[in-house]
């Protein structure tokens, strides 16, 4: 699997996406720290940001990698290679050099305005932390809708709608039933509703590390008494995990029953 | 060498491979023929793992091939089109594969000389055209030295030395005792290397045996004419 690995990272540090996504994540760290010029607000609206771009981002080039690399992959199946080898060697290339744009593009301008001096460094931490698990999972999902539709245009079409529907229609539905059932006690439901939904997730895990809960009012108490407390990071880390390796699994289990 | 016991392939309605038996023996050149969709690729593919059959067994040397992959160190397989990832070079290429099956050794070197692609070592693969694309492809297939070499219609887009070229080398392989299956619509090219033939039809194994044996079959005289009559009689 490494040296598919091997071979994917090349062939994506090779392309002008790859350049293009490192380029606009340097350019908005630059700008967000010239603009705030504070390093805590700049790492709030750069939570924004990446809360919703970053799953995008992962979505499109997941399905596109896929969908472009099948002469690749054809000629890599007539090898004395592992099938699963060869689907996991290239989501791992492609999420691994996506973070890699991700942390490094956006690490160098806070670095050089000085995040290792400053408190924000557990917050910007977190934030890239955050920013790399929200790609292994919504590539890992860009690879399972792939392997699921022989069709191009289909599979970006259920790609975007899945971006859409997590970073979107999900809150709104959320909301939505927050409203309609406000006579019932919602703590509990809030909680694993938000759990559930990786964007969200990732959202409050930062906007509690940020201190800035009480701008939420009696839900963010509720949260941060849950989020807040050891077991609920842990918690969490591991539904993120979750996140990961059951779509990881599918892509494995497709993988080997797929014809080509 | 190869056995194949009943085996089936769907593709969603459609049946493509319907219980084919065959055994083939170790040395010689081996064709498979029949019309268009009559499931050549597919028997072959199934043979290398890339497609999964529905029901039915292969076995390589005894061994079966379901949910196994080592097999194919035994393998050097020529695919049907020549597809490749378009921003490598063809250097670069042949050195990923080299990698890839890098407990063996590799004879690039002569046969980069034989198909004379020295001038197009440097080039991205995208850059190429069809027939060189194909001889870069037949570099990769015949650069190591397997007992069992699968060609998926070899000549496509071969000019007449290199398509000399190609009938040298693939005698001289089967010089060394090697197993070689072919698929092929050159019927001329084939009667010339094959010595037995496989037929397909609407998959099923139509006809098995030598082209002599085929005319006396059909009563015709020429090889090709003798493939026209099995396939008029079938459809009749």
């Amino acid at each position: 699997m490494l040296k598919i690995l091997k071979y994917s990272f090349y062939d994506l540090m090779r392309s002008r996406w790859s350049y293009v996504y490192f380029l606009f994540y340097l350019l908005l760290g630059i700008v967000l720290l010239f603009l705030n010029n504070n390093l805590n607000k700049a790492v709030i609206t750069l939570m924004n940001v990446i809360i919703v771009l970053v799953p995008l981002i992962g979505t499109i080039f997941g399905v596109m990698y896929y969908y472009n690399s099948k002469e690749f992959t054809e000629l890599l199946l007539a090898q004395p290679v592992k099938r699963s080898s060869i689907f996991l060697g290239q989501y791992f290339g492609v999420a691994l050099s996506l973070s890699m744009s991700l942390i490094v593009g956006l690490g160098l301008p806070f670095v050089f305005y000085g995040i290792f001096n400053s408190s924000a460094i557990w917050d910007f931490s977190l934030l890239l932390v955050t920013g790399t698990f929200l790609t292994l999972i919504f590539t890992a999902l860009a690879f399972v809708i792939a392997l699921a539709n022989e069709n191009k245009i289909k599979g970006f079409g259920y790609a975007i709608l899945l971006w859409l529907f997590m970073a979107v229609i999900y809150d709104g539905v959320f909301l939505m039933s927050l409203m309609y059932f406000e006579d019932y006690p919602l703590d509990k439901f809030s909680l694993v509703a938000t759990m559930l939904n990786p964007v969200d997730l990732s959202r409050v895990l930062i906007l509690l590390k940020l201190d800035i809960s009480a701008l939420l009012g009696y839900t963010g108490a509720v949260f941060q008494q849950f989020f807040g407390t050891r077991l609920g990071l842990v918690l969490s880390t591991v539904t993120l995990a979750l996140w990961v390796l059951v779509p990881t699994l599918f892509i494995y289990r497709m993988a080997r029953r797929k014809d080509f | 060498m190869i056995q194949i016991d009943n085996l089936h392939k769907k593709f969603g309605k459609n049946q493509v491979l319907k219980g084919i038996d065959l055994t083939i023996d170790s040395g010689g050149i081996f064709a498979v023929l029949g019309p268009n969709g009559s499931g050549k690729t597919t028997l072959i593919k199934s043979i290398l793992g890339m497609v999964i059959p529905n029901s039915g067994s292969i076995k390589l040397n005894g061994a079966s091939v379901k949910r196994n992959w080592q097999y194919r160190n035994d393998i050097d397989y020529l695919p049907q089109i020549a597809n490749f990832p378009g921003n490598l070079t063809v250097k670069e290429l042949i050195r990923m594969i080299k990698d890839l099956r890098s407990d063996k050794p590799a004879d690039d070197r002569r046969l980069i000389e034989l198909f004379k692609l020295q001038p197009f070592l440097d080039k991205k693969l995208s850059n190429l055209s069809g027939g060189t694309k194909q001889k870069v492809n037949l570099v990769l297939t015949f650069m190591f030295d397997s007992p069992l070499v699968i060609l998926d219609e070899p000549t496509t887009g071969l000019d007449p030395i290199s398509h000399l070229r190609l009938k040298k080398l693939i005698t001289e392989e089967k010089k060394k005792g090697k197993t070689i299956l072919i698929t092929s619509h050159i019927m001329g090219f084939v009667e010339e290397i094959s010595d037995e033939i496989v037929f397909l039809l609407e998959g099923k194994i139509y006809f098995r045996g030598t082209i002599p044996e085929l005319k006396t079959k059909t009563e015709q005289p020429d090889f090709e004419h003798a493939i026209a009559s099995m396939l008029s009689s079938s459809y009749a």
